[in-house]
Formats: structure tokens, C-alpha cells, sequence
């Protein structure tokens, strides 16, 4: 069986030192030798940015792909295969801001994939713009006033649009992260697993001091119950969206690879094409 | 007796044209005429004219007629737009219940059937397209019998009353138009077809069934006209072999997700025109640079913008060969025929899949959408080719990944996809080495453009140009794409009769250009006329850039959204003669 170490390759991240996304790639490669994964099962598809650099961290099979367009890629990689464990990964810019619409709908799809944004509220790649998750007030290099934009949720819009599953982590707490990485995986449908990783060299606001200071971990609340959605949301809001933890999980809702009509439990990829002579002259038939 | 004649009906959209047009046109294919339809329409859903018209003939004629034998109108509006049109002595069967009046001095013979009233009697206005398809066929002169086997089968599964009901509506359409007119119309008497069973299909659905039999398995697609009869089709079809559609939420999900799925092994598409093209570019240069096979057809409309989206043009051609930033390998192939639509599918996916490659399947709103006759499509000409796709691979080297970019005499790099044991390799659109790295090397960047942009060198499709070129020095060379080479070949008839020696070349490869195969003919020309339905002779310009002889070349353009007639051609050809 892998381990974890089975998951690493030999490439020398390029990021900066301290950068909140080499735990994020450590928590990855943990949970996937955890859930029981061969690196040949796992395909890691990212989109742009600093973040984006990490489907080619790990040992598995890697896409890199266009900034903001994970997710449709790793959609299409689990409908050709659903044998696959496919997990979707990049920066806040890439899924809520350029990628947001296929955000929205991939959950609202809720195929069997776990998505993985790395969330450090700024660009990093282009040298530290604003982001939809930066705070209102926040000075970057294209918001030199602060901006004046509100901060977008993804956590409420995750819910709104009908998440199965949807937790958020803190680069720093690798076994958290970790755990909620592996109950993603493990999870039936569509998971969402937004990480405090914070920027280093451009976000000096949201450091590491910060979140630890400002985060409640929902340990806290020994009754919160993550199946029940109002009071999902509810705890989102009451905590500004500062929250770490499994914050909602519909455990009944099938994916949409059980829902389409004649899809197999084996992937397409691995079916025979041919088509029957017999079958053909049917489809023929019907412009007769 | 006549070889070949024109029939059109007319009326309010979702009056029943089109189930009209369906019936008359079934039952003529069962005799085995061949049929070339072509739908007129606005782009309202509900209202405002529309009309079809469909070309009968016992031989192939691939091309709307410049005129009009028989107009069925379903309103005043019907006959006041299409009337023009008609051939002196031709007939107009309209609904009584609007009092129908032709324009004076119009040389055309009326005949105001009650259809509205007729099929009320019979229990139900719907049936109006079976009285008014029935007067049609009593015209012809047809036999009756085959027309009610069409009608038995349409309505079959509704119960015999509902059967018996249309037959008697067919029935009492042409007993009416037939005592009026006092018996068939000599001058419609068509000669009797082959009876051979062809198909009548769309472009569309040939392009569909041409995905099921290539092996495709997944549809990703935003709706979008004239696109949308393909993903119809898929969405009916595709759950049959095992495989599915998804509309996405827009055409840069769909193309992203095709990719998605070809990279993980899978035989994946997408269809659009001109708006979601647009939107699919930066997605196929990925395509290009990570050499991952993708198959996308372009159904071309009325451009730029939302243009004319209902209706016929040919102007994205720049947009499909360039529109991608950076250099990339790409195939752009344009079928032809309704066989065409069919096997060049099936090609593109091979060609994608053997090459590594985005590959563009062009057609434009008139093959996409025009209903025609197609021949029996040949099963054994079905070939599966997936290249250097392999499932089984040596144990890799300790911190080694398999080398899905290798450089490789063709250039083609053996493949391996997510799930295969020792497969394991990365994928970036950032610039890589064989292992699928990022690498900055001056050295690996050459190479790497050199293997991805000589992969193509020499890859024909089939017929890559079609030529018919009866003479060895031709007066005239008439060079055309996708839906107009039945026009101009009606057109070379009658140049013909006036003594203008015409060869005609249909490129069906549109990138990379087959020069070879073209300048053989441009050379044997005293002049060379391009037809194409844009206003800046796109096809023109590539065949000046790739196989020269600029000086000789002159364009005929029509850009108003109707499709050319053979006059037209006719007539350019005759000025440059
Ligand atoms: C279509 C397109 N527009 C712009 C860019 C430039 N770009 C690359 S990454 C990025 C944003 C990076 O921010 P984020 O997604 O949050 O990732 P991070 O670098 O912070 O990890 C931008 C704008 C691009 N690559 N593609
Ligand atoms: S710029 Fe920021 S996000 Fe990018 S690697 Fe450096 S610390 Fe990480």
C-alpha cells in the first residue's frame, strides 16, 4: 500500500519559503496514502497561479491546465473515468473570481471530485492584486486606495448553491487539514475545501498571526451539527466566515455519475468504443 | 415527365411547417427521389414567416433551385413573400379560410383549398399539415399507399383512430386540389425515382451518429444555433453506448471539460458557432501545447457578434485557423456532403487522437441544418484509430515519470492516461520536457515547438481537395467549401450549354492548407473564381497565401445570410468569361 511518501516527487516547489501552500501539498499527499490511494488512482488537475504549480508536487497523474478552468477539466477526467479519485485544485483568483461561474456549477453538478482552493486573498502569482476574498479596506498594488468591493463568501455561496460537502482549514493546522481533506475524498459527491494559506510576500494583513488570532475552530461548538444547513449557515455569518472545520454535509444526495441514465460504475476510458454492426443499422434506420 | 422539381411551404412559425415538410418529404424518400431541403427561418420560436423548401429530383442535386414550382401557403404573408419566386405556371395551394389572392399579372395557377376547415372537421386544426401535404402529393400525382404507410408510422404509436384520422385528411386534401385542377398537373409529373432507400437526414445528426460510430462517449455543450441538433441528437443516442452529455455552464466549460475527458482517455466533443468558438480559444492553445486530442465542431451562422444567427454564412475560417495566441498545430476540416458530415467525423476524432490535436469540424448553417438525401453509410468504413494511445507500460525509473512529450521522429509521443500502472506523467500548459515538466530551457523550447509544429506535416485527409475537372485546361476553375459545391455545380450545367469549359475544386481541408493537391488545378485555369459566403474572402486569401496565383484569382462573396443560388454563380462567371 502507499504511503505518503509515495506521493511526493522530486521537484523543488517554487515557492516562496513559508508560503502557507507547501502544508496544503503535505495534507494532500497525507490524506491520499490515508484513504488507501495508489498514486496511478489519484489525478491532481490545477488551475494558474502560485497555487496552481501543485499538480506537478505531487506524485500522481497532473494537470496543469488554464487559469480558472479546473474544475470543468477535472469534471471531464471523472466522467471519462469514475474509477478515478479526482481532486481539483488553485488560488482564490482561479475559483472565485476568473473560474467563479464553473465554481457554482460544479457544485451545483456535485460530481464525486474534491475541490481544494487555496485561499490566501490575494494574487500571488501576478504580484499581489486584489482578490474577491480580500477584505474591504485592503491595499494592494491594483487597489492602492483599499478596495472598495465587498468580500465574497464562498462558503455562503457554496451553501446557497446546494454543496454536499464544504469545509475550511488553516495551512498551519496540518491535521486538520488533513482529516477534512481525507472526509472529502471519502465524501459522495462534490466537496469543497477552502484553506487559509497565507501570502507571505504580498498579503501582510492576513499573516499566520492573524488567522490564528481571529479563527474559531468549530471543536468549539460540541453541538454544532454539520447536516443541518440553516444552522450551517447561520454559524458562517455569526463568524464572518472565519471558521475552520466540517461546516456542512448531505450525506444522502447522490453524486451525478449514479444519476445519469446507462453511465457504468466502470470508466468510460476503460469500455470498449466499437459499434455493433446490428446497432448501427438501427441508428440508420431512423432517417429511413 | 419531369426529372426535378420545387416545392416550398410557408406560414407562421410553429404552424406546422415543419411537421408538413416532414411528412411529404418522408414519403418521397420512400420512393427513393432525392431530396435537398432548406429551411428558412426567423429567429422567433413562435410567429413570424417561415418557410421550407425542398428540391425533389431523381438524381442528386445537391443545391437549392433558383425557382419555384409549387408554393403551399399557409397565409396571405406566405404568398406575398414567396410568390415572386415561382416559375411561370406554377401553383399556389393556400388555405381558403384567408381568402388567398395572387398578385395580379402573376402567371401561376391558385387553387384555395379549405384546409384550416377540413381538418376541424375531422376533429382537430393540427391535422392542417396532413390535408395540406395530401393536396401536394395529389398534385404529383403520387401513389396515395406510400404516403399512408409514412403517415402510420408517424402516428402509429397513437392509436389506430389518430391514424385513420390523417390518413383520411391526406386523403381529402388531394381528392380536393385533384377535382379543382381536374386530375394531376402534367407539367409535375416526375419521372419515377431509383427506389432505392437513401437516408434524409441534417448535417447535424449526420455529425452525431458520425460521434456514436467514432467511438466519442462524451458531449460537453452550451445550446446554441445552429449547433444544438447535435447535442439533441448525442443527449438521445449517446446513453445507448454507455456514454453522456453535459450542458455546461457555458462553451469554456465545455471545451474545458472535452479536454479534460480526452486527457483521461475518453473519445470527448464539443459543438458550437461563431459566439461560443470565440470563447473556446484559449482552451484549444491548451489543447495544442499539452498535444491532448480534442474534437470541436463549428456550425458557422451569421457573424460578427450575435450577427445573423439563424442564418447562412461562412466567416469564422480566420477565426478557426488563428484564433489562438501563441503557435499551435491545429486541423480545420470542412465536410462537404451529408457523407461528409458523417466520415469526417469520424476522421477528425482519429486525426485528433493520431496527431495529438485540437481538430475543428466546420460546417456552415446550410449543411448543418438543410435537410438532404444521403446514401446508405458504409459500417465497414468505420475505422477506429487512437494512435500512440497504450495501456500498458515498463516500470519506470525511481523519480522518473513517463515520457508523455517524447521527442519522437514524427513527433508523436506515446500516450499513456490517468489510471494505467507506470503512466505516470504531468501535464502543463507552461512550457515542458518529455516528463511533462515545466522547463525554461532554450534548447527543450525548441525542440518541443518543433516536434508539436511538425507533427501535421503531411497529414491529407480524405479527399483533401475534391476536384471535378473534366478539362485539361479550363476556362474557368470555381473553388468552393462546405454546402456550395451543389450550386455550383448547377451552375457549371448551364455554363456548360453556353460553351464555358468549368473545373471545380471544393477544399475540404481548410488548415493545413493542401496546396499540392489545389495548385495543379489553379495552374490549368485560365482564371479561377472563389465562392464564399463572407465579405472578405477568407478562403480566398488562403489559397492566394498557400498555393498562389494571386492575379487569377477573383471572389464571388455573399454576405446578406441567404445561401447563393446557381444563378448567381452563373451569373459571376458569365461577367468574368
Ligand atoms: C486568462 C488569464 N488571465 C490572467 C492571467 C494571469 N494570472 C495568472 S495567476 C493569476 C491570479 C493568481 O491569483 P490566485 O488565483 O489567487 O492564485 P495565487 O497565485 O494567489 O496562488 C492571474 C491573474 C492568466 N494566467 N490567464
Ligand atoms: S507569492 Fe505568495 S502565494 Fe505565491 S509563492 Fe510566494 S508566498 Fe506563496
Amino acid at each position: 500500500m502507499a504511503t505518503f511518501k509515495d506521493f511526493r516527487n522530486n521537484v523543488k516547489p517554487n515557492w516562496c519559503p513559508g508560503c502557507g501552500d507547501f502544508s496544503i501539498q503535505a495534507a494532500i499527499q497525507r490524506a491520499a496514502a490515508n484513504t488507501g490511494l495508489e498514486p496511478e488512482q489519484l489525478a491532481v488537475i490545477s488551475g494558474i497561479g502560485c497555487s496552481g504549480r501543485i499538480s506537478g508536487y505531487i506524485q500522481a497523474y497532473g494537470l496543469h491546465g488554464i487559469h480558472g478552468r479546473a474544475l470543468p477539466i477535472a469534471q471531464g477526467v471523472k466522467l471519462a473515468n469514475r474509477e478515478l479519485t479526482v481532486i481539483a485544485s488553485g488560488g482564490d483568483g482561479d475559483g472565485f473570481a476568473i473560474g467563479m461561474g464553473h465554481t457554482v456549477h460544479a457544485i451545483r453538478r456535485n460530481l464525486d471530485i474534491t475541490y481544494i482552493v487555496m485561499d490566501n486573498q490575494i494574487y500571488g502569482l501576478t504580484k499581489g492584486q486584489t482578490s474577491p476574498r480580500s477584505s474591504e479596506g485592503f491595499k494592494t498594488k491594483s487597489t492602492p486606495e483599499g478596495s472598495i468591493e465587498t468580500t465574497l463568501s464562498p462558503l455562503e455561496i457554496a451553501l446557497s448553491a446546494g454543496a454536499t460537502f464544504i469545509a475550511q482549514s488553516f495551512s498551519s493546522d496540518i491535521k486538520q487539514l488533513t482529516a477534512l481533506i481525507e472526509a472529502g475524498l471519502n465524501h459522495k459527491g462534490f466537496s469543497l475545501i477552502n484553506v487559509f494559506s497565507p501570502c507571505v510576500t504580498f498579503n501582510k494583513v492576513n499573516t499566520y498571526d492573524w488567522f490564528k488570532e481571529h479563527i474559531v475552530n468549530l471543536n468549539e461548538f460540541p453541538d454544532y451539527d454539520p447536516s443541518n444547513r440553516i444552522g450551517a449557515m447561520t454559524k458562517i455569518m455569526e463568524t464572518g466566515g472565519l471558521l475552520t472545520g466540517l461546516i456542512y454535509q448531505d450525506k444522502n444526495r447522490r453524486p451525478y455519475e449514479d444519476m445519469i441514465t446507462g453511465f457504468r460504475p466502470e470508466g468510460l476510458a476503460n469500455q470498449e468504443i466499437a459499434l455493433s454492426r446490428e446497432h448501427f443499422d438501427q441508428l440508420m434506420a431512423e432517417f429511413k | 415527365m419531369i426529372s426535378q422539381l420545387s416545392w416550398k411551404i410557408g406560414g407562421q412559425q410553429g404552424e406546422g411547417v415543419e411537421s408538413t415538410d416532414r411528412i411529404f418529404s418522408t414519403a418521397l424518400n420512400r420512393l427513393g427521389y432525392y431530396l435537398y431541403g432548406y429551411r428558412h427561418f426567423s429567429s422567433r420560436i413562435k410567429g413570424g414567416h417561415t418557410n421550407n423548401k425542398i428540391r425533389i429530383s431523381t438524381e442528386p442535386l445537391r443545391a437549392i433551385s433558383d425557382d419555384l414550382d409549387i408554393l403551399v401557403a399557409f397565409d396571405q404573408e406566405s404568398i406575398d413573400l414567396n410568390a415572386p419566386e415561382l416559375r411561370p405556371g406554377g401553383v399556389i395551394v393556400a388555405d381558403a379560410k384567408f381568402n388567398p389572392t395572387i398578385p395580379e399579372g402573376l402567371d401561376a395557377r391558385l387553387f384555395a383549398v379549405p384546409i384550416t376547415a377540413m381538418a376541424e372537421e375531422l376533429g382537430t386544426s393540427l391535422m392542417k399539415n396532413m390535408v395540406a401535404s395530401g393536396a401536394s402529393w395529389g398534385l404529383l400525382g403520387l401513389p396515395l399507399d406510400v404516403f399512408n404507410k409514412a403517415v402510420e408510422e408517424e402516428f402509429g404509436r397513437k392509436g389506430a383512430v389518430v391514424v385513420e384520422k390523417n390518413v383520411e385528411a391526406v386523403k381529402r386534401g388531394a381528392e380536393y386540389v385533384l377535382e379543382q385542377a381536374g386530375g394531376p398537373i402534367d407539367a409535375f409529373r416526375l419521372d419515377e425515382a431509383d427506389g432505392q432507400q437513401k437516408l434524409f437526414m441534417i448535417g447535424n445528426e449526420a455529425i452525431g451518429l458520425g460521434c456514436i460510430a467514432a467511438g466519442c462517449r462524451l458531449m460537453a455543450a452550451y445550446p446554441i444555433t445552429p449547433a444544438s441538433e447535435i447535442m439533441e441528437y448525442l443527449i438521445k443516442h449517446l446513453p445507448k453506448v454507455g456514454g453522456t452529455v453535459v450542458q455546461t455552464e457555458d462553451e469554456i466549460a465545455a471545451v474545458t471539460m472535452a479536454i479534460g475527458a480526452n486527457y483521461a482517455g475518453v473519445r470527448s466533443m464539443t459543438a458550437s458557432a461563431g459566439p461560443g468558438l470565440s470563447l473556446m480559444v484559449e482552451a484549444i492553445g491548451l489543447a495544442g501545447m499539452t498535444e491532448t486530442p480534442l474534437v470541436i465542431v463549428n456550425t458557422q451562422r451569421g457573424g460578427p457578434s450575435t450577427g445573423l444567427p439563424t442564418k447562412q454564412e461562412q466567416s469564422d475560417l480566420n477565426a478557426m485557423i488563428y484564433g489562438t495566441h501563441g503557435e499551435i498545430p491545429k486541423v480545420v476540416i470542412a465536410p462537404a456532403s451529408i457523407e461528409d458530415c458523417f466520415y469526417d467525423t469520424i476522421e477528425a476524432f482519429n486525426i485528433a487522437e493520431a496527431y495529438q490535436v485540437p481538430v475543428i469540424l466546420m460546417t456552415d448553417l446550410q449543411l448543418s441544418l438543410g435537410k438532404q438525401s444521403c446514401e446508405i453509410l458504409d459500417y465497414d468504413k468505420i475505422i477506429i484509430d487512437r494512435g500512440k494511445l497504450v495501456r500498458e507500460h515498463e516500470p519506470l525509473e525511481a523519480g522518473q515519470l513517463f515520457k508523455r512529450y517524447a521527442l519522437t521522429e514524427d513527433g508523436v509521443s506515446p500516450r499513456s492516461i490517468p489510471g494505467d500502472l507506470h503512466g505516470l506523467h504531468h501535464v502543463t500548459g507552461v512550457e515542458h520536457d518529455e516528463q511533462g515538466r515545466p522547463s525554461e530551457s532554450a534548447l527543450n523550447r525548441k525542440q518541443m515547438m518543433d516536434k508539436r509544429l511538425g507533427k501535421l506535416e503531411g497529414l491529407r485527409i480524405r479527399e483533401a481537395v475534391r476536384s471535378d475537372a473534366p478539362h485539361e485546361h479550363a476556362d474557368l476553375l470555381i473553388i468552393d467549401m462546405s454546402s456550395l459545391g451543389g450550386t455550383i455545380d448547377e451552375a457549371r450545367i448551364r455554363l456548360d450549354q453556353d460553351g464555358i469549359k468549368t473545373n471545380h475544386a471544393t477544399i475540404r481541408q481548410i488548415h493545413p492548407f493542401p496546396s499540392e493537391q489545389l495548385e495543379p488545378l489553379l495552374h490549368r485555369a485560365d482564371r479561377v473564381l472563389v465562392v464564399e459566403n463572407n465579405a472578405t474572402a477568407q478562403l480566398a486569401d488562403q489559397i492566394k497565401l498557400h498555393a498562389g496565383h494571386a492575379d487569377k484569382i477573383r471572389s464571388l462573396l455573399k454576405y446578406d445570410g441567404n445561401p447563393f443560388l446557381p444563378v448567381d454563380v452563373y451569373h459571376a462567371c458569365k461577367e468574368l468569361n
